[in-house]
């Protein structure tokens, strides 16, 4: 019997975990080591920032789903590495601490056949003083919408801000609030959260009737609206052509919400933060209300070898994720090349270790790269969450199995590249069954190919995006579809990722 | 005056924009062609869910 350890819960190693256990039935073992006693359906976390959702309707225990599928359920964190085992003992492990009530802080020794690493990103609040607490966690200068609580938490903010707008408006002392969104470091990524939120913040001050009392402002290390960490991308509309920038600046202007862009935010203080642009000039800007998106980083593992020496850094990229079999010399961007992209997620020093999702280390930004004249880096890093992350889970897992079936040297390891695999995206504007919007998109591929699309990098064909009623039913029939699926509820294979 | 061509002269971010007009805002909330573009927007998306996979 072999064992399976998937460290991490969210949308990648839950799909990496369920599908291999489904695969594997009772033959094989499937563990699951995640801190976290819930599963959250993220992104619509928006809603519940805003008050449109709670807590509750975003996210379920794990225990129960994982005990029906018959997966070994760890609530714990994972800290170090062990592959190749100890003395005396050349079974790799793991090291986890529980967090569990009552069981809190307690260490155990878990051997592995197989490992998927599938943490998620930390958010590393404390890269940028003043947006996080000093201790890891988030500050209180601004609001995030990363998790549900965080989410909960923003939502009772920003009803203060508008009850404030509210009394300023009936008073007519004409005292505007100032709100703030995007993002919190120059290298942060997962901008659509802050774009979805802000436009959410927006419709829900109309709907409030403070629309008039409030400055909506967006902040973002994006060298241009719409980059969204993909470079853009590139539309066909009315015959044309056109690039996601003209879009997103129309949707801002339509909504009159005006953008910074390219910054670098540099220190975050009770109501004001401080910045730094692409051109080198620093600036600051006051606020009421912040939600600003943290720079994700890797959870922080430490990997050691058989005689207890440090080897993290052969396991892991020096920003913490987990190193793949992607082309991590590619060098300047020029030289850059939708292959250089890992297609199988296994490690290249060992066979039995894989990572899906966020934690993979990319080879490079999939945006130009850009910095400010003072040497400050200032682009987004790539997205790999929500469709790609799903994938990826499964194919790892298909990958798994073949080779715990069939043994190392027969399997077939799948293979994901992002290159070659597209993305839907709906971003909400608003939420309202009957009044909401969401922009819908498809993207294909995410990393753009230039050798086999030249012009765009991408398939125009299948690369679209509109605005509309639409959009935000799609968003809303996922949100229940994802969360059923989820669950395993029957027919949750025949939902795709 | 048109009501939705006003945020142009708000700054010059949104004056080098573009701005739906009245129509194209209707129709983004036109349940008879929403519903239209939600089976169009789902055979779309689930194309690209198929060469993904």
């Amino acid at each position: 019997m072999a064992r399976l350890i998937v460290m991490g819960g969210g949308v990648s190693g839950h799909t990496t975990a369920t599908f291999a256990k489904k695969w594997l039935g009772n033959d094989h073992e499937v563990v699951v080591v995640t801190p976290n006693a819930q599963w959250n359906w993220i992104p619509s976390n928006i809603w519940v920032g805003v008050g449109q959702m709670q807590k509750k309707d975003v996210v379920f225990p794990l225990a129960p789903i994982y005990e029906k599928a018959g997966i070994d359920y760890r609530q714990a964190l994972a800290t170090e590495i062990h592959p190749n085992g100890k003395e005396g003992s050349d079974k790799p492990y793991i090291v986890i601490q529980s967090t569990k009530e009552g069981k809190a802080g307690k260490t155990e020794e878990l051997e592995y056949d197989y490992l998927v690493n599938a943490t998620g990103p930390k958010l590393n609040f404390d890269a940028t003083p003043g947006l996080g607490n000093g201790k890891g966690q988030m500050g209180t200068n601004t609001v995030s919408v990363c998790t549900a609580d965080h989410a909960v938490h923003a939502n009772l903010e920003l009803q203060q801000v508008f009850e404030k707008a509210r009394k300023a408006k009936e008073n007519g002392t004409g005292e505007r609030q100032k709100i703030l969104v995007g993002t919190g470091h120059g290298m942060c990524t997962c901008q659509g959260a802050a774009f979805e939120y802000i436009f959410n913040i927006e419709h829900e001050a109309k709907k409030a009737g403070v629309r008039d009392m409030l400055d909506i402002k967006w902040i973002s290390n994006e060298a241009f609206l719409g980059d969204f960490g993909m470079g853009g991308l590139h539309m066909k509309v009315g015959g044309y052509a056109v690039s996601s920038k003209l879009f997103a600046e129309s949707l801002y202007a339509e909504r009159n919400v005006e953008w910074i862009i390219g910054a670098h935010t540099s220190k975050v203080e009770e109501g004001k933060i401080e910045y730094e642009l692409l051109d080198g000039t620093k600036h600051e800007e006051e606020f009421d209300f912040a939600m600003l998106i943290p720079p994700f980083a890797g959870v922080g593992f430490k990997a050691y070898d058989k005689d207890g020496s440090d080897m993290t850094d052969v396991l892991f990229a020096p920003n913490g994720f987990m190193k793949v079999d992607a082309k991590y010399d590619a060098g300047a961007y020029e030289n850059w090349k939708a292959s250089d992209w890992p297609r199988t997620y296994q490690n290249p020093t060992f066979d039995n270790i894989f990572a899906a999702g966020i934690a993979f280390a990319p080879p490079h930004l999939i945006s130009k790269p850009m910095s400010s004249p003072n040497g400050t880096p200032i682009n987004p890093t790539p997205p790999r969450t929500g469709m790609p992350a799903g994938i990826i889970g499964k194919a790892v897992a298909h990958s798994v199995c073949d080779m715990i079936k069939n043994g190392k040297e027969n399997a077939h390891l799948h293979e994901a590249s992002m290159a070659e695999m597209g993305a839907a995206c709906v971003a909400s504007a608003g939420k309202g069954i009957l009044d909401g919007t969401a922009a819908a998109m498809t993207v294909y591929p995410v990393v753009p190919d230039f050798e086999k699309y030249p012009g765009t990098g991408r398939d125009t064909d299948y690369t679209f995006g509109e605005i509309g009623l639409a959009g935000h039913w799609i968003k809303h029939i996922l949100h229940h579809m994802f969360i059923y699926k989820a669950k395993l509820k029957p027919g949750w294979t025949l939902i795709p990722e | 005056m048109k009501k939705e061509e006003l945020n142009f002269s708000k700054n010059n971010q949104f004056n080098l924009t573009m701005l739906p007009g009245k129509f194209a805002k209707a129709m983004r909330t036109c349940k008879i062609w929403q519903f239209f573009r939600f089976m169009v927007i789902n055979i779309k998306m689930l194309i690209v869910v198929r060469k993904s996979h």
